[in-house]
């Protein structure tokens, strides 16, 4: 509470809350709900059973109806408000309308009890659904997935950071003509999105051969005109007095890049290479159109086609998301820093 | 950052033994071609990546929009002239969607249009409105900073299927409303909801990466004119609309330019979310390129393509546009 009253003296002149202070809390607060909550009811729901995820109103945590063994059935349990204001614990036999047929679960041959279904509550207790994350690894295709995925990306991510930082290291380091034409045209591309260039794109990728490969969602990928430019931006203030007494001693210029300019780089690297795994991993379009045979999909393709075919499991459908959200979830926890960094300064995504 | 360093030495092992090993060929390169031929060698990777995939398939794009068929390999198209811009473009009131030779194309086009309207404006609103609070003095800033950053990293897919969750008949929008009493929505089946839900979704996405520009140019204020402005008592909606906003206003602009970039293309989200339906109700100009180009059985990969060329064309002026304004921002 100690923020209260320093926002109250902030103010300083002793009026107090003013209507923008209140303004502020409740759009803070509403704003993580909105932003938050959809992904958190995303993990909940994750871990429901189809039962759990068909009920309406639907409950916030993962509940199961427990359920008892009679003549060898699962018969569920319910709390039953006798007539006489006393509650037991009853197993349903069968349900004829608003009637249900009940039996103590202990005495199993008794008198079926006929009672109302409102005087009646089910016994619930918690329970993680994680057969929703399991099945859909082991029966459909969604490991398949995940490891082309991770291909895609890692490798994506390293022939990235190797060509746009070579690149780089030549339009901030030497002085030859046609440097600004180079620089010129790399920035020219930025005007190039994919959905203009997808049809023709899709032509030459087939002509050379790369159509359903994992390389052919690769390839056009890593050439980031915003890696090259945040990469020469930082690569700008490493002094060249350096390169030059690297060059006394007889070093190539190969060795100038990898042993002098990449490391000093490094900061400009792990952001280009955080950017890097979220734009590959979360790529959409494009693997969509160059990937029609289905042990290639990544999980984002798999996903959303599974939701189109599996429209009624939702249960997997859900717990697939979530795994689709990990790695994403994890660099914003970690590295989250970076990211705000980098749009701040270069006002690039 | 100890963990990470480690993790970065285990990970670019194998990479620094690879620049070991290229250094031989690559110094007897350098021998032999001089500074030059490095230079052109430490450019060609990425340089013959945007040549075959971006440079390319642009030339390509023109030649493609000229001719006919649904094969892909240029050889086999025949040449059809501007036969399909005119289709494109052959209408008795372009207004009118149903007036036109493609209708589908133009009803993409006012979708877009309107999606375009809605989602940019709505989205500025919310980004500015966010950026100022959050450069007010709140504690905890880096954590509601985080907070309404967050959805900018998901991918469209996981945005699109986590609303499809919440709008569907059954999920947490109607229990909401059936809290507080009214009859549940068809979110995702209603026309207008459903494009309601596009744009409103779409900005839940994206929010987050205009509030952080917007932000920053926020704290590039001068502080001291604020001082100023209290030693004067301005009252606070003067000091906003005399020095924040004029101040803001080159950052505004490209945050505005940038998101109509950004919202001409939209496809993603929206197609995961809605598949461009009901009906055609939230069928954008993407996603007709798409569909033509690929999906239909009737496929035709020329009218894509200049679909494609006249989508270009608002591109390029809009990221004209936005070139002239952060050049402006910064000779400031």
């Amino acid at each position: 509470m100690r923020w209260i009253m320093a926002r109250r003296g902030a103010t300083g002149d002793g009026r107090g809350w003013h209507w923008t202070d209140i303004f502020t809390w409740v759009w803070l607060i509403l704003g993580t709900i909105l932003m938050f909550g959809p992904a958190v009811w995303l993990v909940l729901s994750s871990f429901k059973t189809p039962a759990a995820l068909a009920e309406f109103p639907p409950t916030l945590l993962p509940y199961v109806t427990q359920t008892t063994l009679i003549d060898g059935q699962e018969k569920p349990l319910f709390i039953v408000t006798l007539p006489d204001g006393s509650t037991a614990t009853m197993a349903e036999l069968r349900r004829v309308g608003i009637v249900a047929q009940m039996v103590p679960p202990d005495a199993a041959d008794a008198e079926p009890l006929p009672v109302n279904i409102r005087d009646r509550a089910p016994v619930r207790r918690i329970d993680f659904a994680t057969g929703n994350y399991t099945q859909p690894f082991l029966q459909f295709d969604f490991l398949l997935f995940l490891r082309n995925s991770v291909f895609v990306t890692v490798a994506a991510t390293i022939i990235t950071l190797l060509t746009n930082s070579m690149a780089a290291f030549a339009l901030s380091k030497y002085d030859f003509r046609g440097r600004n034409a180079v620089m010129l045209l790399i920035i020219a591309t930025l005007m190039v999105p994919l959905s203009v260039i997808l049809v023709p794109l899709y032509s030459v990728v087939s002509s050379v051969g790369l159509l359903n490969s994992l390389w052919g969602v690769i390839l056009p990928t890593v050439a980031t005109p915003t890696g090259v430019f945040l990469l020469r931006q930082y690569m700008l203030t490493i002094p060249d007095e350096l390169l030059e007494a690297a060059r006394m001693d007889h070093a190539s210029e190969w060795q100038i890049y990898w042993r002098i300019v990449l490391p000093l780089a490094a900061p400009a690297l792990a952001v280009l290479a955080i950017f890097s795994v979220v734009w590959r991993w979360n790529d959409f379009l494009w693997p969509l159109v160059v990937l029609s045979r289905k042990e290639l999909y990544t999980l984002q393709i798999g996903l959303n086609t599974y939701a189109g075919e599996l429209n009624v499991q939702w249960h997997f459908i859900l717990a697939m998301t979530v795994v689709a959200m990990i790695p994403v979830v994890l660099v914003f926890v970690f590295l989250q820093r970076f990211i705000t960094a980098g749009i701040a300064g270069t006002g690039l995504k | 950052m100890r963990l990470t360093a480690t993790a970065g030495a285990v990970l670019t092992a194998p990479l620094k033994w690879l620049a070991r090993a290229a250094d031989v060929p690559l110094s007897a390169w350098q021998r032999l071609t001089g500074q030059r031929g490095m230079i052109a060698l430490f450019l060609l990777p990425n340089m013959a990546i945007f040549g075959i995939f971006v440079l390319l398939p642009l030339a390509i794009n023109f030649l493609y929009s000229t001719t006919g068929g649904t094969q892909f390999f240029l050889a086999d198209r025949p040449g059809v002239g501007a036969a399909h811009y005119v289709r494109l473009l052959d209408c008795e009131n372009h207004l009118l969607p149903a007036t036109c030779r493609d209708d589908m194309f133009w009803i993409a086009v006012w979708n877009t249009a309107r999606f375009v309207v809605f989602q940019v404006s709505l989205m500025t609103l919310a980004a500015l409105i966010t950026a100022l609070i959050l450069n007010r003095a709140i504690p905890a800033k880096g954590f509601w900073r985080a907070v309404f950053f967050f959805p900018v990293l998901l991918s469209p897919v996981v945005v699109g299927l986590i609303w499809k969750w919440i709008l569907q008949r059954q999920g947490l929008a109607n229990l909401f409303i059936y809290e507080l009493g009214m009859s549940p929505v068809n979110w995702l089946t209603d026309r207008t909801l459903a494009f309601a839900a596009a744009v409103g979704v779409s900005v839940w996405a994206h929010m987050g990466f205009y509030m952080l520009i917007l932000l920053a140019g926020l704290q590039a204020i001068p502080r001291d004119l604020y001082e100023a402005a209290e030693m004067d008592g301005t009252r606070p909606f003067r000091v906003f609309s005399r020095i924040t906003l004029p101040l803001l206003m080159p950052n505004l602009l490209v945050v505005v330019v940038l998101a109509l970039i950004r919202a001409v293309q939209i496809f993603d989200e929206a197609y995961v979310l809605t598949g461009g339906g009901p009906g055609t109700s939230t069928m954008f100009l993407t996603q007709y390129i798409y569909e033509v180009g690929f999906a239909n059985l009737l496929r035709n990969p020329g009218l894509a393509a200049a679909a494609s060329i006249l989508m270009a064309g608002v591109l390029v002026v809009l990221t004209l546009l936005q070139l002239w304004l952060s050049r402006r921002r910064g000779a400031r």
